[in-house]
């Protein structure tokens, strides 16, 4: 048996090392997508913590559509990644600001 | 027991997240990405969810991170400007995450929350989490579930559209061009005078 909480800990825990990563991997844009992953990580124990303990296979069904639409983020995230590795040459995050942002 | 089998399968996951966002190597990274779904499907099934605990591992470790290894290899990065900057924004990076994760520990563990305690029940032996899964997904979720297969398909369209490229400079047969050409495009008409042979006429024109 173990405690809800100890759940929420943990997911709160990895959420901050992905919001962490994005801080620190400014140079990389396919580790902010692993960042991002991360992020979805953690929210998913959430809802499956959650899930389990109110006895809702709702939670469940929800994790099962953000694995899904996460999937699809990773796939076109990565096509966008190659795109402009072919168009700069590099993936340096900090280069891009063609847009003056 | 089982406590003991969250916490070390925790442990190795906060780790492998760890590792994820400070290693140098991006290969590194995403082996440890790898490592961390591993864990996160473990502590799935620990905690009752028995299908979503195997999509992640079929999914996420085989589709999604192999993605991610390929473009990583596939794309020539040079390592080393890859790290700069890292120590400036370890501070700010450190504060917001420290700050973040004591927020979310004061909502998790306040009285008026009231989640401290509260067990995670033990699923029962005749219970079938996939058969509980299917019997909602198919009918309370029917239209959610077909707007997730159109977003797939969105996102393969995308993904493939990005990336092709067409080559210049092989030599391929065009179907569409070639079924669509036209007479005026092949065969030119040129409107000019007759001409005379050029030995009778000389001679015709001799004796006229």
């Amino acid at each position: 048996m173990i405690e809800l909480s100890h759940y929420l800990i943990l997911a709160a825990l990895l959420f901050s090392l992905g919001v962490a990563g994005i801080f620190l991997n400014r140079k990389n844009v396919i580790l902010l997508l692993m960042c991002v992953e991360l992020i979805l990580l953690a929210v998913n124990i959430n809802l499956i913590g959650f899930s389990t303990y109110m006895g809702d296979i709702a939670g469940q069904v929800f994790v099962f559509f953000i694995l899904t639409v996460a999937a699809a983020e990773a796939a076109i995230g990565l096509a966008i990644v190659v795109v402009l590795f072919r168009s700069r040459g590099d993936i340096n995050v900090a280069a891009l600001d063609a847009m003056r942002g | 027991m089982e406590q003991a089998v969250f916490y070390l399968f925790a442990a190795i996951l906060l780790f492998a997240a760890t590792m994820v966002i400070t290693v140098r190597n991006p290969v590194q990274a995403a082996l440890f990405l790898v490592l961390a779904f591993f864990n996160a499907a473990v502590l799935w099934v620990l905690a009752g969810a028995e299908f979503l605990g195997i999509a992640l591992v079929v999914v996420y470790v085989g589709a999604v991170m192999v993605l991610f290894l390929f473009v990583v290899m596939m794309l020539d990065i040079t390592v080393a400007p890859v790290r700069e900057g890292f120590a400036r924004y370890l501070p700010v990076g450190l504060v917001v995450a420290v700050l973040m994760a004591l927020q979310l520990g004061v909502v998790i563990l306040s009285d008026e929350v009231a989640l401290v305690g509260g067990l995670i029940p033990e699923p029962a032996a005749d219970v079938n989490n996939i058969r509980a899964i299917g019997g909602v997904l198919y009918t309370v979720y029917v239209y959610p579930f077909e707007i997730a297969a159109v977003i797939l398909l969105v996102a393969i369209i995308a993904a493939i559209t990005l990336t092709l490229r067409r080559r210049t400079n092989m030599k391929h047969q065009d179907i569409p061009e070639q079924l669509n050409v036209h007479k005026d495009d092949r065969l030119r008409v040129l409107k000019m005078e007759t001409e005379r042979r050029p030995d009778r006429g000389g001679v015709g024109h001799e004796e006229g």
